[in-house]
């Protein structure tokens, strides 16, 4: 790997995709669909497709795929993840959901998944496809599932229970995270498996607007070649990786959206005859919501840049979402705090940026760079 | 285009500056702890060092030239910034002693003229602002200075001085004109030995008790006319106060610097115990089937990451002529704030190891402390923040 420059300023290209983004996502707020979305917990499928239209997702895989050829860039996709979760949580999730099949698949599938698979969901039109990593239990561990894959002649047989799982109901497939000998490894299941429990759809704290599911998984048999990367697996930790630093970049969306609002607020609400951004006690909160998310995004980029280099970027991903988890709760709240009462109503988005922002520490594998 | 992965250059300038401080600070760092006042000698070596020299002659009205983005040199201030975390990461204290490099060299590196440099640019000299009644608010200062003929006559009192005995020369700010406000705030190149001026006494501090703080006391003292760093024409605007002000958005991440310095100090010693006592910190397990003492360690860890590259994004706007003050604060009140947090939960986390002097960390936590005190208190940079996101002046938020 050449020694590239270190440096903080966005290329022209990647300033004109965060603009491009941002106007998009602008267009979207306009009339608060983001509320109403939240409110009719349904995401609007216009939006999803004017998203999945800018190409981001299949851009980077191979025109033989389906994509475009272009050049894959971990960085490039955090700003993609920042500029849309600074829109809406439950939108950045779900328009960027086939990533996370799609670059697992052709990053560390075998030559016959990536041919099977990749030309399916990499098309003109968005068609939902999944990852079921979250498991409903206490203590539970991303690194190590407690759903169990064991071998049998040319199969695997999969048993566990999944939580979370976006938009399971319509998925042409899945891919399902479980141990197998001892290791946490992923597995390509199609929607319609019969091994596959899909459940009532969930109610969350946050992201009404994002459709998920319970899935169970009783003696759901795949064929051994649909074991991500084949006989020998995948390498789990990277795909770890790479989603925690998906979930930095829309807490430092999520957290920027936040501070923003609250921002604006501030100077426009006027008591004891001044705007209360001009009191210290507000205005330190607004200084401290101005620096964290920054650091959530420097932080975001550090880990980015490591992958982008190649490099195994396991103690920049977990630091970075450890950070990011802990800081978007802090400023969601800060957020619903500096608007007091109105704050806590619906008709102000902070309060679903407060719901949403625990998400950020909890949830794993739910989008990817 | 976006990269936070070291350069090898900056990867060798770290490792360089890390041995230096192992070899050379670590040594002596209890020592000068305990024997306050006294100077390190072993920093003599370092005298001839140009650590704060000017880089090459200013043209008239010439800005200095920024370095090009696209080009493979490592920036000055973001070399400086790694240099001052490995100094410190060996001693805060001994890194303010380093002579001829004190904060009035700095002053006088960037405003004096030819002449001036040639009279003071070897000497060491401080920089004296603040007075028993002035801190934050440097604007309100009292000491003053006369013009009586060819001399300026100096009155007044300044406190907190860092080198305050050890330097040859201090930069003394004083008001030619009260009436005037900010805009009458001068500074002076005033040599120790001067009639009139005086070393009141050296402070006892908390920490950073290897670099001398003390006080001036300034009275009837009579320095030659052309002492005055700057132009001594009262402008109508502040714009000569705002350009002193300037220079902190300069000093600010180098400060900030210092507090990585040693808060990384102190999560090494931490880690280094923790792992002693059988714990594998592997960056893999989910937060919440961590054991406490893992679960801070981490936390501290990324604090100290956010507050790296909060540093370094300042430091390298600067290296890129990029105006930083919103920047330079921002490094400056998480570093601060965070660092001395870090390092008192280090000291914590260590239990009797960090309560005992047998240990640095104890150290470390009186030494940090000053990191969000000096150079504007983490409250002037939250001001400075939210005035800047606000879009508010001072008068507005207060």
């Amino acid at each position: 790997m050449e020694d590239r420059d270190f440096g903080f300023s966005m290329s022209e290209e990647q300033s004109s995709m965060k603009d491009t983004v941002a106007k998009l996502v602008k267009s979207m707020v306009i009339g608060n669909p983001a509320h109403d979305m939240d409110e009719e917990r349904k995401l609007s499928k216009d939006v999803i497709d004017k998203v999945w239209e800018l190409g981001a997702t299949i851009s980077t895989v191979p025109e033989e795929f389906g994509g475009y050829g272009m050049e894959y860039s971990p960085i490039m996709n955090t700003i993609l993840l920042e500029e849309l979760a600074a829109g809406d949580m439950a939108l950045a999730i779900a328009a960027t959901l086939p990533s996370t099949f799609i670059f697992t698949i052709l990053q560390m599938g075998s030559d016959e998944q990536k041919k099977k698979y990749l030309p399916l969901y990499c098309d003109a039109v968005y068609k939902p496809c999944t990852v079921a990593v979250n498991e409903p239990q206490f203590g539970f561990d991303a690194a190590l599932p407690k759903t169990k894959a064991e071998k049998k002649g040319g199969k695997y047989i999969i048993n566990g229970k999944k939580c979370f799982v976006p938009m399971a109901k319509d998925a042409g497939h899945l891919l399902i995270a479980a141990e197998v000998d001892g290791k946490a490894d992923l597995f390509i299941v199609e929607g319609n498996n019969p091994g596959l429990k899909i459940g009532e759809r969930e109610k969350n704290l946050g992201m009404y607007a994002l459709e998920s599911y319970p899935v169970v998984l009783e003696n759901c048999e795949v064929p051994a070649t649909d074991r991500v990367g084949g006989d020998s697996g995948c390498d789990y930790s990277k795909f770890l990786q790479k989603t925690r630093v998906a979930l930095s970049a829309i807490g430092t969306g999520l957290s920027r959206a936040s501070y923003e609002y609250a921002r604006e607020y501030a100077k426009e609400r006027v008591q004891f005859g001044e705007p209360i951004a001009c009191r210290q006690s507000i205005a330190f909160m607004i200084a401290e919501m101005a620096y964290e998310v920054d650091a959530m995004r420097l932080m975001t980029w550090k880990a980015a840049s490591a992958l982008e280099a190649g490099r195994d970027a396991k103690k920049e991903a977990y630091l970075a979402k450890l950070f990011a988890g802990e800081m978007t709760m802090k400023l969601t709240d800060y957020g619903v705090q500096i608007l007091g009462g109105h704050g806590y109503i619906r008709e102000n988005p902070v309060e679903r940026y407060y719901r949403n922002g625990r998400g950020i520490a909890i949830l794993e594998g739910m989008a990817t760079v | 285009m976006i990269n936070l992965e070291m350069t090898q250059k900056m990867v060798d300038v770290r490792s360089g500056m890390n041995n230096m401080a192992t070899s050379m600070l670590r040594p002596i760092s209890r020592h000068y702890d305990e024997h306050e006042h006294e100077y390190p000698k072993e920093l003599d070596m370092f005298r001839s060092m140009k650590i704060m020299a000017r880089p090459k002659k200013k043209k008239e009205g010439e800005e200095a030239k920024p370095e090009k983005p696209g080009s493979k040199k490592l920036g000055s201030n973001l070399s400086m910034v790694i240099v001052i975390e490995e100094m410190c990461w060996g001693d805060l204290g001994l890194l303010l002693s380093f002579p001829n490099a004190g904060l009035g060299n700095a002053a006088i590196v960037a405003v004096a003229t030819d002449e001036q440099m040639a009279r003071f640019g070897d000497k060491w000299a401080s920089m004296a602002i603040t007075e028993p009644g002035s801190g934050s608010d440097s604007g309100s200062i009292t000491a003053r200075a006369t013009l009586e003929g060819d001399s300026w006559v100096l009155n007044g009192e300044k406190i907190f001085v860092t080198c305050a005995e050890r330097a040859e020369a201090a930069v003394i700010w004083a008001t030619v004109d009260r009436s005037a406000g900010k805009a009458g705030i001068k500074s002076f190149v005033v040599e120790r030995g001067t009639p009139g001026f005086k070393l009141e006494k050296l402070e006892h501090k908390l920490g950073v008790r290897a670099s001398d703080t003390g006080t001036y006391v300034l009275d009837d003292c009579r320095i030659p006319k052309d002492n005055i760093l700057g132009s001594a024409e009262i402008k109508q605007s502040t714009e000569g106060f705002k350009g002193v002000m300037k220079t902190f958005d300069n000093t600010r991440p180098l400060v900030a610097s210092m507090a990585l310095g040693v808060t990384r100090a102190a999560l090494d010693f931490t880690r280094e115990k923790i792992e002693e006592s059988g714990i594998k910190l592997d960056y893999e397990k989910n937060p919440n089937n961590l054991s406490a003492i893992e679960k801070e360690f981490y936390t501290m860890e990324a604090h100290l990451d956010a507050m790296r590259l909060l540093t370094w994004r300042a430091a390298w706007m600067m290296d890129n002529g990029d105006f930083n003050n919103l920047e330079a604060s921002m490094s400056k009140a998480k570093a601060g704030r965070y660092g001395t947090l870090i390092c008192q939960k280090c000291c914590e986390l260590l239990g009797p190891l960090g309560y005992s002097c047998e240990y640095l960390a104890e150290k470390w936590m009186r030494d940090v402390k000053i990191t969000d005190i000096f150079e504007g208190t983490g409250q002037i940079q939250h001001l400075i923040v939210a005035r800047n996101v606000l879009g508010y002046s001072s008068k507005q938020l207060k």
